[in-house]
């Protein structure tokens, strides 16, 4: 299969006409689940991915974290959101996501503020169409501060890889599915500390600085957004 | 990996590994690259298709490798298909529990998983019997006996060893066995992050103590395959090149020394 799709047209550009640091465009929204203590819904190219985050005492108590607080973040996809029907409930793939997802979230929560606390982020990711994780994880950390959970930062999320043998920042669905290499990252902007990062794929050493280095240049414009989102629901009329 | 209560650590053990770290020196005597001793043995499980037992330090793993006929992907009739799992057995560790799989269990699995199937170390065209119809399917079974840190690289190992002695048991069909065809040999090096240090192959007491845990797989071609930052910590791009350089100059070094190739 490989090979027979060409991902790079001979001008240079994507199939989708993106040139190779360009990134889809994102749509970001809180405050769109109303009995949810914080929540955020999340458009990037055409995934929709909505969050909500419940806040409360951990149960069961033998589960609570007297010093601190346990971050469970459950990351699912709708029935509808691929090509063919995927069964809902919980699989290999969403269970490690769920599990590389917590453990970004709990970098940029301070923990320390909340004992015995446990923060459930619920997603559900209506429409996929590739980099599914770190849009969840974008938009989750925007839930997250819209509930009013003390926080380190904002994590950033963006995916580059490597197809038609160039590296590209933010894959396609094409891309993800016939390129070489799909390299998802998280960042907490404020340090430049990475909290998520996976690779499967084929790239060299070199190839993965040239990639890390557009994910770390595209974090700007996404936190931008994050932050727009934020200020949008809470900055005051009038005010400062 | 803090796996819970069992997995608690003194406060003065913990000051004596960073203290130890900060002159280069383990609590082990290892340096900070150094894997321990690594004990494989091929062929462990005669009745499967492939096997190897692999120690790495006091952990230990058996693969175990099945090779039997099946339908392939209807979106690949060409190709053979690869499973590989992960069983982390409750008698390895206080804390490991029976039924379904864990999340920490379903992560090594697709770790370990990734790190095989992007290495494309099984050309899986090489195991179509009938175009759409009827392939061969490599089922990878890793059973975790005893945990003691880095369970991670210690399958890695062990898929490879039972890779490579694999027979495709072609004769059930009136043809003749033929060895699995191998094109890679990956290796996984998992890194923790204590302190300021980043040290291979972490035992059970030094993940206890770690912020975080990164993952890098390569193969004789020196490229990334596979990478995981596991647990809760944090990196700098910084540490993960570091890693990287790591991965490339200690897993080529056991390639060499482990399967005699370069």
């Amino acid at each position: 299969m490989e090979g027979n799709v060409k991902l790079i047209t001979d001008d240079g550009l994507r199939l989708d006409g993106r040139s190779s640091n360009e990134m889809r465009p994102i749509k970001l929204q809180t405050g769109v689940i109303e009995k949810a203590d914080g929540s955020a819904y999340i458009e990037w190219g055409a995934n929709k991915v909505v969050v909500a985050v419940y806040v409360r005492e951990a149960y069961p108590k033998h589960a609570q974290n007297m010093d601190r607080a346990i971050v469970k973040a459950r990351y699912s996809m709708a029935g509808f959101s691929v090509e063919e029907r995927k069964r809902p409930g919980p699989d290999r793939r969403t269970m490690e996501i769920s599990k590389v997802i917590s453990e970004a979230l709990s970098s940029a929560i301070i923990l320390e503020k909340l004992p015995r606390a446990e923060v459930d982020v619920f997603i559900e990711v209506l429409q996929a169409d590739a980099g599914t994780r770190i849009a969840s994880l974008t938009a989750s950390s925007v839930a997250i501060a819209d509930a009013g959970v003390p926080m380190r930062d904002l994590v950033v999320g963006c995916t580059a890889g490597k197809a038609g043998g160039k590296i590209v920042l933010d894959l396609s669905k094409d891309e993800d599915n016939y390129g070489e290499a799909d390299i998802p990252m998280a960042i907490l902007p404020r340090t430049g500390k990475v909290v998520l990062l996976q690779i499967d794929g084929d790239v060299s050493p070199e190839e993965f600085d040239e990639a890390t280095s557009m994910i770390v240049n595209a974090m700007k414009d996404i936190s931008k957004i994050q932050r727009d989102a934020l200020m949008k629901t809470y900055s005051i009329e009038g005010g400062e | 990996m803090p796996m819970d209560s069992n997995a608690v650590i003194s406060e003065i053990k913990k000051g004596v590994i960073l203290e130890s770290l900060k002159n280069g020196k383990r609590l082990d005597g290892r340096a900070i690259n150094d894997f321990r001793e690594v004990k494989i043995t091929e062929n462990y499980i005669p009745k499967a298709s492939g096997s190897a037992m692999v120690e790495l330090g006091k952990t230990k793993v058996v693969a175990g490798i099945k090779i039997e006929e099946g339908t392939p992907f209807p979106d690949s009739p060409d190709n053979g298909v690869m499973a590989l799992n992960v069983e982390l057995l409750p008698m390895a560790f206080p804390t490991f529990e029976s039924g379904p799989p864990s999340e920490q269990a379903i992560e090594f699995s697709r770790v370990v998983d990734r790190g095989i199937r992007e290495s494309k170390v099984i050309d899986t065209s090489k195991l179509v019997i009938e175009s759409g119809v009827k392939v061969w399917m490599i089922f990878v079974d890793i059973d975790i006996l005893n945990y003691d840190g880095n369970i991670i690289d210690a399958c890695t190992m062990a898929v490879v060893a039972a890779l490579r002695s694999a027979v495709v048991p072609a004769s059930k069909l009136g043809k003749e066995d033929f060895k699995l065809p191998v094109n890679s040999t990956p290796v996984s090096v998992t890194m923790a992050k204590i302190g300021d240090e980043l040290v291979c192959d972490p035992d059970l007491q030094e993940e206890q103590v770690s912020n975080g845990r990164i993952t890098i797989t390569m193969s004789e071609d020196n490229h990334i395959h596979a990478m995981q930052k596991g647990d809760v910590g944090e990196f700098s791009l910084e540490e993960i090149r570091k890693a990287i350089k790591t991965s490339c100059d200690t897993g080529s070094g056991l390639r060499k020394e482990l399967f005699k190739v370069n």
